[in-house]
């Protein structure tokens, strides 16, 4: 059992796809300036990582190698559409604003890198655990980045209103940085260094090792 | 499917051919079958965001009414009028239907977007023409005129631009003199969120109501500008402040007006209004 609760919960901190696998940053970039359009991404990439985990691996003994990576991809992208289509229908603000990003979800790593790694050798339930504990994975970092910069950004978290903006007669005056996909690369270089002081065992060994400084000396 | 098999077995060229086509055929019928299942509620999704634009647009949107029903209510109080942009006039019903009939059009569920790109519903513009950016404008638009007792008091006009990084749709209401604003609002956009995404907020498109599009002369004078407006300046009823970090898509906006409302748009259509 404790093998279970490893696949599920393992992803969260000891093994997180964007903070150790350095896997899907691009969608983080993209979609965490507000927290509400971030969450409904997390829920569509989860969904699609435990689903495309679940039927790769039940048909993972006769995938032949030679198109293994298109038989995973068209799986992936067809789950994708699905959901695409399922937002459009129940969630139709939302989706228009995470716009092309949902259809991107077919490019993140994270997906792919689960389908390669994970499914391919193991049983279809524990695909499935492994899908939806890399897809809360993925969710901690982006509502993380989501927060900071919706709360800096727009002084507001989920669109309630925190930090009364000067614009709005307050006090705040807006980071505009935040909003820039830039800063969503800083918050999360933040967090990944947060991360390794507190899990040191994260962090990688160095490649090469800088030689002692050897100064001329004057005689 | 759990059935083992000899990695040779899995490997020959007929197991791949099985298993490619399997693949595809099952998620083609996923596929398509979702997309059959939702389109519907998709349809009426886009339908409803639209109408609720035209609303945003004439002020009468509220912002608790989410149900749909409530929507098509407020919406029945406009008219719908289909404008033929190549001879700049409202056409009447009877010519409406002429028109329905010789392009096998239904004006009810008439695509604008769609008909832009359509090379017999569209033409193409010169670049001294294309002042929005757009590359192909549609011949027929559609209008809605909200009436009241004394005469016409809403007219919402569909606009488009290119902005930075798209192209940004909405709507523009204009009160009975065909001049003065009375509300702006965009329903479908890629702008930077925060920057030229502020296009949505509230108090920039605020900032619209009562400013004057058409100057003594009849020409277009609404300008976008950079920074704020000075209150004091003559000019100031023709103008809105700009979007801070949004040059490029202030200018999108105003080129926008300065296309949809001049003469290649719907100004003469305006003007007709006013006398």
């Amino acid at each position: 059992m404790s093998n279970v609760k490893e696949i599920l919960f393992g992803p969260l901190f000891s093994n997180n796809p964007i903070g150790l696998q350095i896997l899907g940053i691009c969608s983080a970039l993209a979609v965490t300036t507000k927290m509400s359009v971030a969450i409904v991404m997390c829920i569509a990439l989860t969904v699609v990582t435990a689903f495309s985990n679940l039927f790769i691996s039940m048909i993972r003994n006769r995938i032949p190698s030679s198109i293994r990576i298109i038989v995973q991809m068209t799986i992936i992208a067809s789950l994708v559409i699905v959901v695409d289509q399922v937002l459009g229908a129940v969630a139709y603000d939302i989706s228009k604003q995470l716009s092309v990003f949902v259809g991107l979800i077919i490019t993140n790593c994270i997906v792919m890198g689960r389908a390669e790694a994970f499914a391919m050798q193991n049983p279809p339930g524990l695909s499935f655990l492994d899908g939806i504990g890399n897809g809360l994975g993925y969710s901690v970092v982006l509502m993380s980045v989501a927060a900071i910069r919706e709360l800096f950004g727009s002084g507001s978290m989920f669109g309630i209103e925190i930090l009364p903006l000067v614009s709005q007669g307050g006090w705040y005056t807006p980071m505009g940085m935040m909003l820039l996909p830039p800063s969503a690369f800083f918050i999360i270089g933040l967090l990944i260094w947060a991360l390794r002081v507190w899990r040191k065992e994260q962090v990688e060994a160095a490649e090469f090792k800088i030689g002692p400084h050897t100064a001329m000396s004057h005689s | 499917m759990s059935e083992e098999n000899t990695s040779s077995n899995k490997d020959s060229i007929s197991n791949v051919i099985v298993i490619a086509l399997g693949v595809c055929l099952f998620c083609a019928v996923v596929v398509a079958g979702s997309a059959v299942a939702l389109k519907e509620r998709r349809v009426e999704n886009k339908a409803l965001d639209k109408s609720k634009n035209v609303l945003i647009a004439a002020g009468l949107f509220q912002e608790n009414v989410t149900q749909m029903s409530e929507i098509n209510t407020l919406f029945e109080q406009f008219e719908q009028r289909v404008v033929d942009l190549r001879t700049k006039r409202l056409l009447t019903a009877d010519e409406v239907a002429v028109v329905a009939a010789d392009n096998q059009l239904n004006f009810g569920q008439y695509d604008q977007r769609k008909a832009a790109k359509d090379p017999s519903l569209s033409m193409a513009l010169t670049d001294a023409q294309d002042m929005a950016s757009i590359n192909r404008r549609e011949h027929y638009a559609l209008i809605y005129l909200l009436r009241s007792e004394v005469g016409i008091d809403r007219i919402i006009l569909p606009v488009h631009g290119y902005g930075l990084w798209s192209t940004l749709y909405g709507f523009i209401a204009l009160e009975g003199d065909g001049n003065t604003v009375s509300g702006i609002t965009f329903y479908e956009h890629a702008e930077t969120a925060g920057l030229g995404g502020e296009v949505d907020n509230p108090t920039w498109k605020a900032k619209w109501q009562g400013k004057r599009i058409y100057d003594d002369q009849g020409q277009v004078a609404m300008r976008v500008m950079k920074g704020s407006v000075d209150p004091s300046s003559a000019e100031a009823d023709y103008q809105v402040d700009g979007l801070s970090g949004a040059t490029l898509t202030s200018r999108g906006v105003e080129n926008m007006i300065g296309y949809w409302l001049g003469d290649e748009g719907y100004g003469p259509i305006l003007k007709n209004f006013n006398g």
